[in-house]
């Protein structure tokens, strides 16, 4: 079972990214399990969301305390205390941030990859939402769910020009990353 | 006498010392109209106040627990009791023979429809509180389901547009005039895009003895689907339409209201929001409802007279925009 | 179909499903997105229904009784604050025995104010008089909810489906909608004995005297009680419809020869699940999923422990002043027993506070603990609270 943790702020669609995801791996025929940790927050304040995917069902249904990749939709948060925390040993992190993927891999002590998501999107979509061109992204990276599924699922939550746009934001991201960097071992 | 000041007179009033009853870093979201109201509301209220205070948008983001974003003391009970607990309050201090000035506080659907019946027996019964609801017409803080404030053909999450729909089938209830029925001393609305006159109402208010009740338009970004930087404009613009009549009643009488020097065209407002947005589709009920829109905002300039009389008005709606705190500056 | 579907958005569907006639709610968090996908599926023509929106949960509880005293099918959800505000309707619709189906999305209560999840609200009500049936993942809520109307109607008695909240409600994971034609098998359209006709007048809700208040209490709960037999037959039909149980009254899982059972309601049962494969505990152990907490299957749950040393009872809410609700139940019922079990009881997750894997280890260490507390919060963090408070 793999564990994530999406971190970001009210109104970047962190829930959506999340269940997206686990969207993504039921299609794939795997188990997908998706939550939010829902605070009673306004937009703008931090919040995360929780994805499991698996090969057998998944029967828990506690927050994901360890995850293996930690998504973070607003590189202002690494600032917030716990953000990374409990990240698995050899765990990654793929930010939404302008500085390169170097740097920030420095400055956290572990491995990061980065993307400027936000500005991606408002090119793209015209909005700043980050979140499915991290999620674009975190597939190439990993390998583990195909970018056809993420744009089967997209299919499935968004239509006219928001999804034609969000077709054209994926596949742009996916290119900016490198593919199966963090392909499982 | 004079006195020497290394100050500009121009920055001297910033350096008033000015009562605060609700301090910045709440969690509201940027451009949140309620969080204005409130905070204009309290200021102009002044310290010696009690509030209570409804569920909704407003209690949530301004205690975090463990934080409080008030400076005055506050309670926050239930969602359908304020004008109750207000009630009772008011009349623990009447038994202690204290002044303190009662202030209840409820979001539309704290007022119009779960709270409404604490509400109108507080109303009746003549207690000496202000009640003041911030209209952001819908169930925000649950993320934006209808109220019976909500105006007709919005979209919410439960009066979505579909097939079968245009938004909200029913009529923004008009709980002004309702609560004006009671014979109160002084009920009235007011918007965030005129603050001096929330300032002016509220002190009015205060200055009652009995029940009084102030209902604030308070845009909401988030549910009405606008840019946070245009809540003023967007408030202003219901107001500017016809739509969010500017009045005040007095023991059930219109006593006054703001006038209306250019009126706008309903569209300007509706444009700028996302809840409105099926409505400028191909589609033919929409442009039905657009219609109904208009007449509606068309009545209510005809009951209550809103149509300036051509001249410049320092207090219509155009004017009182630029009539400055402190000071006038004639429009 | 298996879809990959929020929990709230599911329920709406099994409830579509059903065919409900009326639906009146309020808005609460977590029932919200229940609603909103209703009002959806409302919107787009998709379910033919008379939707309101009524002005409090108050409101909401009085509509749906109203319109199934009028002869339709109803639907109603809420949680927290809301099922306190409707406390008195729910005592009236199911003393007039109305078979109405309402969801509870599990959620604390105030003060202090909690959106999260615990199951204070639903154990609140738990004397109102009716059935309540509690769901362990979001595939039990949709099949629930579904044989809830057949129970309802059949016996008469209004029925609660309680689902944490957030946990299930708003948890995306694979769910198996039912065909239409699959409900339509199950359950036949609404019947209601007592409809209000004109033709053959009935006055309902009327005052008794002390000659008969007794007796209708008697029969109301001899209903209940009655009802345990009609709740295990709808989860075996449908079982022969859907292939899915949801265990009846209560189930039972693990090693025959276990001494030691581990008894839940609600959600938490995958976590122990898991917990069991994570910390393989030093002796075997059961899990006994309660699903029925009214009626209270004292039978079917003396049958199940008669074997046992140890019960833990693990629950979501408390009775302050008291200790645990559920706990006490199965102790009085087992002590019935020649040789009870030990119950020992806790509560964890109020107000949303996460129960983790490691729960397991730490609920069976204190079994060998010598016990001078009938009930424990288990995961209190005592460091948080003043000396006094201790
Ligand atoms: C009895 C009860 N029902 C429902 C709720 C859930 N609830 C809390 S705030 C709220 C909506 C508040 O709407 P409004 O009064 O308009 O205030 P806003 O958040 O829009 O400022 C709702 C439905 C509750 N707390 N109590
Ligand atoms: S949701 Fe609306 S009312 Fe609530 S804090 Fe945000 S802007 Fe204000
Ligand atoms: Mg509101």
């Amino acid at each position: 079972m793999i564990e994530i943790r999406i971190h970001g702020r009210g109104g970047q669609g962190n829930v959506v990214a999340a269940y997206l995801l686990a969207m993504a791996a039921f299609e794939e025929n795997r188990y997908g399990q998706a939550f939010p940790n829902f605070g009673a927050e306004r937009r703008g304040a931090p919040v995360m969301a929780f994805v499991r995917i698996a090969d057998s069902p998944i029967q828990r249904r506690n927050q994901v305390r360890h995850p293996a990749f930690l998504i973070i939709q607003d590189q202002a948060l690494l600032q917030v205390p716990g953000v990374t925390d409990g990240l698995l040993p050899g765990g990654k992190i793929l930010v939404n941030s302008r500085q390169s993927s170097a740097e920030l891999s420095e400055q956290l002590g572990k491995e990061a990859v980065a993307l400027q998501a936000t500005a991606l999107a408002k090119k793209i979509l015209g909005r700043p939402v980050p979140n499915t061109a991290l999620l674009a992204a975190f597939f190439t990276l990993t390998n583990m769910l195909s970018q056809d599924s993420l744009a089967l699922v997209l299919n499935k939550r968004f239509k006219g020009e928001v999804l034609e746009k969000n077709l054209q934001l994926i596949q742009q991201a996916a290119g900016l990353v490198p593919a199966g960097l963090w392909k499982e071992a | 006498m004079t006195t020497e000041t290394a100050i500009p007179i121009s920055k001297l009033r910033k350096k008033q010392p000015r009562f605060r009853g609700l301090e910045s870093g709440h969690r509201a979201c940027l451009g949140c109209g309620e969080a204005l109201a409130a905070r204009l509301v309290t200021e102009s209220a002044g310290p010696d106040v009690m509030v209570a205070n409804a569920t909704g948008c407003l209690e949530i983001f301004t205690t975090p627990w463990p934080e409080s974003a008030w400076r005055i003391p506050w309670v926050h009970s239930l969602f359908e009791n304020a004008g109750a607990v207000a009630a009772g309050m008011e009349a623990a201090l009447k038994a202690q023979g204290k002044s303190t000035k009662v202030l209840a506080f409820g979001g539309d659907g704290g007022t119009f429809d779960i709270g409404f019946q604490a509400l109108s027996g507080m109303l009746e019964r003549g207690h000496n509180v202000l009640y003041v609801c911030f209209d952001n017409e819908a169930y925000m803080n649950t993320g934006i389901q209808r109220s019976s404030s909500t105006p007709h053909a919005a979209m919410t999450t439960t009066s979505p547009p579909g097939k079968e729909r245009m938004g909200k089938r029913h009529l923004k209830k008009d709980i002004v005039s309702i609560v004006a029925a009671h014979h109160i001393p002084y009920a009235a609305t007011a918007s965030i895009a005129y603050p001096s006159d929330i300032r002016k109402k509220v002190r009015r208010a205060m200055a009652i003895e009995g029940p009084t009740f102030l209902q604030i338009h308070c845009p909401c970004p988030l549910g009405w689907g606008h840019e946070g930087d245009h809540s003023i404009t967007v408030a202003r613009l219901a107001v500017q339409t016809g739509l969010y009549p500017i009045i005040e009643l007095e023991r059930g009488g219109l006593a006054n209201v703001m006038p209306l020097r250019n009126i706008r065209p309903m569209t300007e407002y509706l444009k700028m929001q996302q809840r409105f947005r099926h409505l400028f589709t191909d589609d033919l009920r929409a442009k039905e409802e657009l219609e109904h829109l208009q007449a509606i905002a068309d009545h209510n300039i005809e009951i209550y007279g809103l149509r300036s009389d051509g001249g410049k008005d320092a207090f219509d709606s155009e004017g009182m925009d630029t009539v400055r705190r402190g000071g006038m500056r004639w429009a | 179909m298996l879809q990959a579907l929020e929990g709230s958005q599911a329920i709406a569907q099994a409830v579509a499903l059903c065919r409900p006639q009326v639906i009146a709610a309020y808005p609460i968090t977590p029932q919200t997105h229940i609603v909103e996908n209703i009002s959806k599926l409302v919107a787009d023509g998709k379910l033919q229904c008379e939707f309101i929106s009524v002005e409090s949960e108050f409101s909401a509880a009085s509509v749906v009784l109203g319109a199934a005293l009028a002869g339709s099918r109803t639907y109603t959800a809420t949680a927290s604050q809301g099922i306190l505000l409707m406390a008195e309707v729910l005592f009236n619709i199911a003393g007039m025995r109305v078979p109405i189906v309402m969801t509870c999305a599990n959620r604390a209560v105030s003060s202090p104010l909690s959106i999260w999840n615990d199951q204070q609200d639903s154990m609140a009500v738990r004397d109102a008089g009716w059935i309540q049936l509690y769901c362990a993942d979001n595939q039990e809520a949709v099949d629930t909810t579904i044989q809830a109307y057949r129970i309802a109607e059949r016996t008469e008695l209004p029925v609660m489906v309680c689902m944490d909240g957030f946990t299930l409600t708003h948890t995306l994971e694979g769910i198996d909608i039912p065909t239409q034609k699959q409900a339509d098998t199950f359950l036949p359209p609404y019947e209601f004995s007592r409809t209000l006709n004109p033709r053959d007048p009935l006055s309902l809700g009327t005052l008794v005297t002390p000659d008969y208040y007794t007796e209708a209490r008697h029969s109301h709960h001899q209903a209940l009680l009655n009802a345990q037999a009609e709740i295990v037959s709808a989860d075996q039909d449908w079982f022969a419809i859907s292939g899915r149980k949801c265990g009846g009254l209560l189930s039972v899982e693990g090693p025959e020869q276990a001494k030691t059972a581990i008894l839940t309601i609600g959600s938490v049962l995958g976590t122990l699940r898991e917990a069991l494969e994570e910390f393989p505990p030093g002796q075997p152990v059961k899990l006994i999923k309660l699903r029925s907490f009214r009626p209270f299957p004292a039978e079917t749950l003396k049958a199940a422990c008669k074997e046992l040393d140890d019960v833990i009872v693990l629950e979501r809410a408390l009775s302050p002043g008291s200790g645990g609700i559920i706990g006490l139940e199965v102790l009085a019922a087992l002590s019935e027993l020649p040789k009870p079990p030990r119950v020992h009881n806790f509560a964890a997750g109020l107000g949303g506070r996460d129960i983790p894997l490691e729960i397991l280890p730490t609920l069976l260490s204190t079994l060998n603990e010598p016990s001078d507390k009938r009930f424990k919060i288990i995961d209190v963090e005592l460091e948080k609270l003043p000396e006094e408070d201790r």
